[in-house]
């Protein structure tokens, strides 16, 4: 009598299915958008003067953050590579990459409680008897992209100084380099090399900022092509220009992503693991250094300081307990939750094939190809993408009921690249090193991947879910397109409750919204990934 | 004669003492198992690192008070010892003036050091594009430029292979000795205190066992 074997499912379904979700996901929505294109005149809409100006302060906007950001995250970098040892250097180089986790709209709302009209930093200047500084408009925006990049970017630099072999700064102590010498033969040429990656991927993560430009900007002189699109779609009930903005959109973005990927940089270059190395510097101005970073962590951490203090006030339990804020968080964890765990699914699938590409039948570039499928969505900003969806799905449904599936939707795309980067080494790892025996066992499918990969993936996979539903717990962009007053969540309610300058219910919302998404990051990755290593 | 009396360094659970004295013109190597404080021993001596307490003298008066680039001291690392950006010319230029502005005496003994080594000619190339060899050769030539009384060596040869190394031992070995330097040499290889004609003494522990 014989056994039946286990079932075996093929080793392309699961990339297979993934694929498939993601070619649905995107490629529909692209073709309603260029099906929908053809009824339009392309080029009225180009040269018509208003959007002449929302494309130009797109790049201008874009091309000024991008500059304040690697100009002022070169000294930052260089102050905390040249003073290795100070109390709180490790915990401000992990709140660098603390942007990913904390939304844009609460640092933002941090941001205006400090530089605000009623802000601390108003407040100084008044006294002072200084004009006033208004944070809406091309300052604001300007000031909320150097609050979010040039940590990213000092981040990035610090490694590259952090690598420069130990030896290098013995023999410039010993050759007696000045400051200004070690600058020029050390320093400079660590960083240098990375300096036009950084700022291609800083211009590329500004040029489709959403929601800071939403919030601070707005208004027929700080629009962005992105926000443009939004108010095409939501107010003026303008689909053509909302899908001639969206082609224009799609086609600079896609030429900023072929320039990104030839430097080698990823928007998810922030999740990278920072090697920290710091080596002994022989003589320094410390005066110098210790300014330059303590104006760096003032300016960090005063917004997240302000908003956590001033959010607790007379007003705090009346907000959390209103039944719009109690939806709101409800339908921002069903989002988070789900999106991550479609995200996550479709990630580890594009993997496991990829792997079996690989590792199986050495095919390497099939292998990068169809990592590559999950990495689309980079190229394709979310109002975009929701602005296909909307044109694909107006003739069979109403798309404001569908606001969550949709937003769960777009979500997951967003956080794919993320997940795909987390857990690509690890995959390949859970297999490269036994790959030869678990084939002389005919070990596959499911107790393959309960025996071998799960105890070998489980903390990344854990990561991986936590990134992704924390990023969708926070994004403002893909429910700004569907939300609407039946349907909100935590982001779209603080943005309404800002908008109607009710200040003290949009500071307590912030602080529970940046509450679920800490709990959310770290919950997720105890639950799934198990006790952190001793 | 170089001096180090009662010199300690803690660090955590690592403590260590130093008790040595070098003749002037010699070569010492200091033999001793990774993680036994060798490279601790150069790191004191070249100013990198601060003692506990102790003192390291040369020719009778002490260095403690001198930064790293006032001692009598140059050092030839294991690797890393060349800026791979740069060429040769303003790797050895650097070892003379900071700003790389040379005199034309000084740019006459940078042509002599380079011919020393056996790298005549090659100034204008990138040190990148250098053999592990070779850029051990500029190092060593940089350090004679310095014209520095002591040499210190930290493992300058186990990088190399074979038939490199044992040039390089040669050429480092009369350079020495046409220099009458003051050289310590750290290794955990016999053959390279042979090659130099070493006199050896032993780290253990954190304590140095008298020469042999």
């Amino acid at each position: 009598m014989c056994r039946t074997p286990p079932y075996k499912p093929p080793w392309w379904l699961p990339g297979a299915l993934s694929v498939l979700a993601v070619v649905a996901l995107v490629g529909l929505p692209l073709l309603a958008l260029v099906n929908e294109a053809s009824n339009i005149e392309l080029l009225d809409t180009i040269s018509d003067p208003y959007h002449q100006r929302v494309i130009n302060f797109s790049l201008y906007q874009a091309v000024l953050s991008t500059l304040f950001s690697v100009v002022l995250a070169t000294p930052l970098a260089v102050a905390l590579s040249r003073e290795p040892r100070f109390k709180g250097r490790d915990l401000l180089i992990n709140l660098f990459s603390l942007s990913l986790v904390i939304p844009t709209i609460v640092a933002i709302v941090g941001i205006v409680s400090v530089f605000g009209q009623a802000g601390l930093v108003n407040h100084w200047l008044q006294t002072l008897g200084l004009p006033s500084f208004s944070i809406y408009g091309l300052h604001g925006i300007l000031l909320a992209h150097v609050f979010f990049n040039t940590p990213l970017a000092a981040r990035v630099l610090l490694q590259s100084l952090e690598n420069i072999p130990q030896e290098q700064w013995r023999l410039a102590a010993q050759l007696g380099l000045p400051s200004n010498s070690r600058w020029r033969f050390i320093e400079w040429p660590a960083i240098r090399p990375q300096l036009v990656g950084i700022a291609i991927l800083i211009f590329a993560l500004c040029f489709t900022s959403f929601t800071i430009v939403m919030t601070l900007g707005g208004g027929p002189r700080a629009t962005t092509i992105e926000v443009a699109i939004y108010q095409a779609l939501r107010f003026d009930f303008d689909i053509n220009t909302a899908v001639a903005l969206a082609l224009i959109q799609l086609a600079l973005c896609s030429l900023i992503m072929i320039a990104t990927h030839s430097f080698g940089m990823q928007t998810s270059q922030g999740l990278s693991e920072i090697k920290l190395n710091p080596s002994t510097h022989y003589s320094s101005s410390h005066c110098l250094n210790g300014l330059i970073i303590g104006i760096a962590a003032l300016f960090l951490i005063t917004p997240l300081a302000s908003l956590v203090v001033k959010a607790f006030n007379p007003a705090t339990l009346t907000v959390i307990a209103h039944s719009k804020t109690l939806s709101a968080l409800t339908n921002s964890v069903v989002v988070a939750l789900t999106a991550g765990a479609l995200a996550v699914s479709m990630g580890i699938g594009l993997q496991l094939s990829a792997r079996h590409l690989r590792l199986r039948l050495n095919k390497r570039s099939s292998g990068k190809a169809i990592q590559l499928a999950g990495n689309i969505i980079l190229v394709i900003p979310p109002v975009v993408l929701g602005t296909g969806l909307f044109i694909l799905l107006r003739p069979f449904a109403d798309v404001f009921a569908l606001a969550l599936a949709l937003v769960i939707a777009i979500n997951s795309l967003m956080a794919l690249p993320f997940v795909l980067r987390i857990l690509e080494g690890p995959v390949l790892q859970a297999a490269q090193r036994h790959d030869r025996l678990i084939q002389s066992l005919g070990i596959h499918g499911l107790p393959r991947w309960r025996l071998l990969d799960w105890p070998h993936l489980k903390k990344p996979i854990g990561y991986s879910m936590a990134i992704a539903s924390t990023l969708a717990a926070g994004d403002l962009s893909a429910i700004a397109l569907f939300g609407s007053e039946r349907i909100t969540t935590l982001p779209l309610l603080l943005y309404q409750r800002m908008g109607s300058y009710r200040h003290y219910e949009a500071l307590t919302t912030a602080v529970l919204l940046l509450l679920l998404c800490l709990a959310l990051f770290f919950v997720l990755q105890r639950v799934i990934g198990g006790k952190p290593d001793a | 004669m170089l001096e180090l009396k009662a010199l300690r360094f803690s660090y955590g659970e690592d403590d260590y003492q130093f008790d040595l004295s070098i003749d002037a013109h010699s070569t010492t190597a200091i033999m001793g198992k990774s993680g036994s404080g060798k490279s601790t021993l150069l790191n004191l001596i070249a100013g990198f690192l601060k003692p506990s307490s102790g003192n390291i003298q040369w020719q009778k008066s002490s260095l403690l008070t001198l930064p790293a680039q006032r001692r009598p001291i140059t050092t030839l690392f294991q690797q890393h010892n060349l800026f791979p950006h740069l060429t040769i010319h303003q790797n050895l230029a650097l070892g003379i003036n900071p700003s790389l502005k040379l005199s034309k005496e000084q740019e006459q003994q940078l042509t002599n050091s380079l011919d020393a080594v056996g790298m005549t000619g090659m100034d204008g190339q990138s040190a990148h594009t250098l053999s592990g060899g070779e850029q051990q050769r500029v190092a060593l030539a940089r350090c004679l430029l310095r014209q520095k009384p002591i040499l210190l060596m930290d493992e300058p040869f186990s990088a190399l292979d074979e038939a490199t190394r044992e040039s390089m031992q040669a050429l480092t070995r009369e350079t020495i000795k046409n220099n009458k330097l003051c050289a310590i040499i750290v290794t955990h290889s016999h053959n390279d205190a042979v090659a130099l004609d070493a006199s050896t003494c032993t780290l253990v522990d954190g304590r140095l066992s008298s020469l042999i």
